[in-house]
């Protein structure tokens, strides 16, 4: 017997309503019904494509080809292709990976702290988010591979397997740390991903029409009926994944740091690395979000889902994280000052001021002014300008990841061994390749998979809830 | 003909809800309720004790965690020793961030297959998912009790009396 039932309210008691200010924004607009949610948003798969989404498919998967040409000519002819010489010999490549794999922390963010911290205005946009993951580690994951030169060695690099005298990779190194948190984390994001997916899978099973349609979706449903005893070990799973992917999110760009922080470089060797990194990761990944999805909501009509209340909630996020990294960046410049190390002063001396000083200023004009502009409610709930900061975000998290490579690596101790990186059509190409991979992979998920969750967004509804009138409770009843 | 079981249609989750506190009062065990989301308050309506996935979490996540440091120990300081740095052969600081991932990496794949376990899925064939009623309302916006005609009290007219008094607009009997 649940406790509201022994108890039950009499129906002379009344409750006043709360007050008109304490009222939250609903998170679905115009008071839609859940059968609404399942056939708007199932119908995006459904219907035929948009008329943009086969040109931009053809745009995406050119720049994949591209970059899948840029790597066989990296392959075959070696990695002195790319613009690397003495002393730069981590530039774009190592950039990019960095850059992927903070633009995944969002949806994990979004997925699994939000999920545990209870903020319900998640569900619209976690799919699409965990999405962006799955492809942005996608991305991320090619360049490690690929800069190691003759990659057909890589196979003993990575896993632990001996080489041919027997010898084990070492694992007091901070680069076999990453390849495990790397893959773990692919890994556990698709494990979560597809977890949340089951019941959505089951509702376009129901509703496809095609049999090889119907086939695959009900494959993958594993024969998923609603049913509310599964729906308990359901919850349970999904809260532990959740619980899981947190210290997993939060280590994945500790670890990525360590690779820097570890070694003995000035301008890397410091412990402010792993938080500020992380917080740079989510910062960029909630740009990466917004980027996707303010397009994509109008082209889909989401707006009664994805509502201007969710954007100017991710500008919150982008606002705090954004002024995380901006202390970061002032106290990597005040710790060279007040830990008296001449070598460390040098270093961030030439960040600000060297050779490469275009690329810190766009970087503290990216990240350290742009999100500031968030402290508005006008700015934060006008569509068009979030989106261009969002953008302007991601730039600037590129130019914090070559900030911290290139400029670290550019000039060693001895002036003897100065150079200056200039990157090669190579470079270019596979970066821009990358973006290929990621949007072909993200319109192929959005047209075959539902790319909001539709039953938890029907979760939040009111009409989903067995004690709001909506939901068919009687008034005055018990519960 | 082989019947599964009676299954009724409700409206509402507080209709289902209702119904399965008068499903549960009445004694029956082989029964389900079949919902598009996990209504909350469900699980103490049917009487369904917590879950057991955190087991097979925790067991996972023991595996990772031992299995990553005996796999470092037996690499590195065992199998073949090399002195790297001057630093010790084993030493579980080094060895813990690899550890720690295999931990969340084992958890996880504890929690999806504890969850599918216990809910033994997959399942390629359920002879509710051979209902067009049933297919189009409880992945989308019905809410639907199920009795199993193998229930050890289930009566075709008294389970049918009780599905109605519950308020349901629509009840079948489902074929096996």
């Amino acid at each position: 017997m649940s406790a509201a039932a022994e108890h039950p309210v009499p129906s002379s008691v009344k409750i006043a309503p709360p007050p008109a200010e304490l009222e939250r924004e609903p998170l679905v607009l115009n008071n839609r019904s859940i059968g609404w949610l399942s056939d708007h948003i199932a119908g995006i798969c459904e219907g035929p494509a948009p008329k943009w989404w086969l040109p931009a498919l053809m745009i995406s998967s050119t720049a994949l080809v591209m970059m899948l040409g840029c790597i066989g000519y990296l392959i075959s002819t070696g990695v002195g292709v790319w613009g690397l010489n003495q002393p730069v010999e981590w530039a774009w490549d190592i950039t990019n990976f960095v850059f992927w794999i903070g633009i995944g922390h969002a949806g994990t963010l979004i997925s699994a702290i939000l999920f545990l911290l209870r903020q319900k205005w998640r569900t619209s946009v976690n799919r699409a988010a965990e999405a962006m993951t799955l492809f942005a580690v996608a991305c991320a994951g090619i360049f490690p591979v690929i800069h190691v030169g003759r990659i057909w060695y890589a196979v003993w690099w990575l896993p632990p397997i001996p080489n041919n005298y027997d010898i084990w990779v070492n694992f007091r190194s901070p680069l076999l740390w990453d390849v495990f948190a790397v893959s773990t984390y692919g890994t556990v994001s698709l494990l979560f991903w597809y977890t949340g997916l089951i019941p959505d899978l089951a509702t376009m099973r129901d509703r496809a029409t095609g049999k090889v349609k119907k086939f695959l979706y009900g494959f993958f449903a594993l024969g998923w009926t609603g049913s509310n005893r599964h729906w308990s070990n359901y919850e349970k799973a999904y809260l532990l994944l959740a619980g899981l992917s947190t210290p997993l999110v939060l280590s994945v760009h500790s670890i990525v740091s360590f690779d820097f922080a570890v070694s003995q470089v000035p301008g890397w060797h410091t412990t402010i690395f792993p938080p500020y990194f992380v917080a740079g990761a989510v910062f960029s990944g909630f740009g990466m979000v917004l980027s996707l999805l303010i397009p994509l909501r109008t082209l889909c009509k989401l707006e009664d889902i994805i509502t201007v209340r969710h954007v100017s909630l991710m500008c919150k996020v982008i606002l705090a994280t954004g002024s995380i990294v901006g202390y970061a960046y002032g106290m990597e410049f005040f710790i060279a000052w007040y830990g008296g190390n001449p070598y460390e002063l040098a270093a961030f001396k030439n960040r600000a001021f060297g050779p490469y000083w275009w690329a810190y200023w766009s970087m503290i004009s990216c990240n350290v002014i742009c999100p500031h502009l968030f402290w508005f409610k006008k700015l934060r709930e006008n569509m068009l300008f979030v989106f261009i900061v969002s953008i302007f975000v991601n730039i600037g998290m590129w130019f914090e990841r070559f900030v911290i490579i290139v400029i670290s690596l550019h000039r060693d101790y001895l002036p003897s061994s100065w150079g200056y990186f200039r990157p090669t059509w190579v470079d270019v190409c596979t970066f821009i390749g990358s973006f290929g991979l990621f949007v072909t992979l993200f319109l192929l998920f959005m047209r075959y998979l539902p790319m909001i969750a539709i039953s938890e967004v029907k979760g939040v509804t009111p009409q989903a809830d067995p004690h709001h009138p909506q939901g068919g409770a009687k008034q005055g009843g018990h519960h | 003909m082989n019947a599964y079981g009676l299954m009724a249609v409700f409206e509402t989750p507080a209709d289902a809800m209702h119904a399965a506190e008068q499903v549960r009062d009445a004694g029956y065990s082989k029964w389900d309720v079949h919902t598009p989301f996990p209504v909350h308050g469900l699980d103490a309506a049917m009487g369904i004790s917590n879950s057991k996935v955190g087991w097979f979490t925790f067991i996972g996540g023991a595996t990772g965690y031992t299995t990553g440091m005996i796999m470092i120990w037996w690499m590195n300081a065992f199998d073949y020793k090399i002195v790297i740095g001057g630093k010790p052969m084993f030493s579980p600081f080094y060895a813990f961030p690899v550890s720690y991932e295999l931990t969340i990496l084992f958890a996880s794949f504890g929690s999806l297959i504890g969850m599918a376990l216990l809910n033994r899925l997959p399942r390629l064939h359920h002879p509710l998912l051979k209902n067009r009623r049933f297919c189009q309302g409880a992945s989308h916006d019905k809410f639907i009790v199920v009795i199993e005609t193998a229930d050890p009290k289930f009566n075709a007219e008294e389970t049918r009396k009780l599905l109605a008094s519950a308020g349901s607009k629509h009840i079948e009997m489902v074929e096996d």
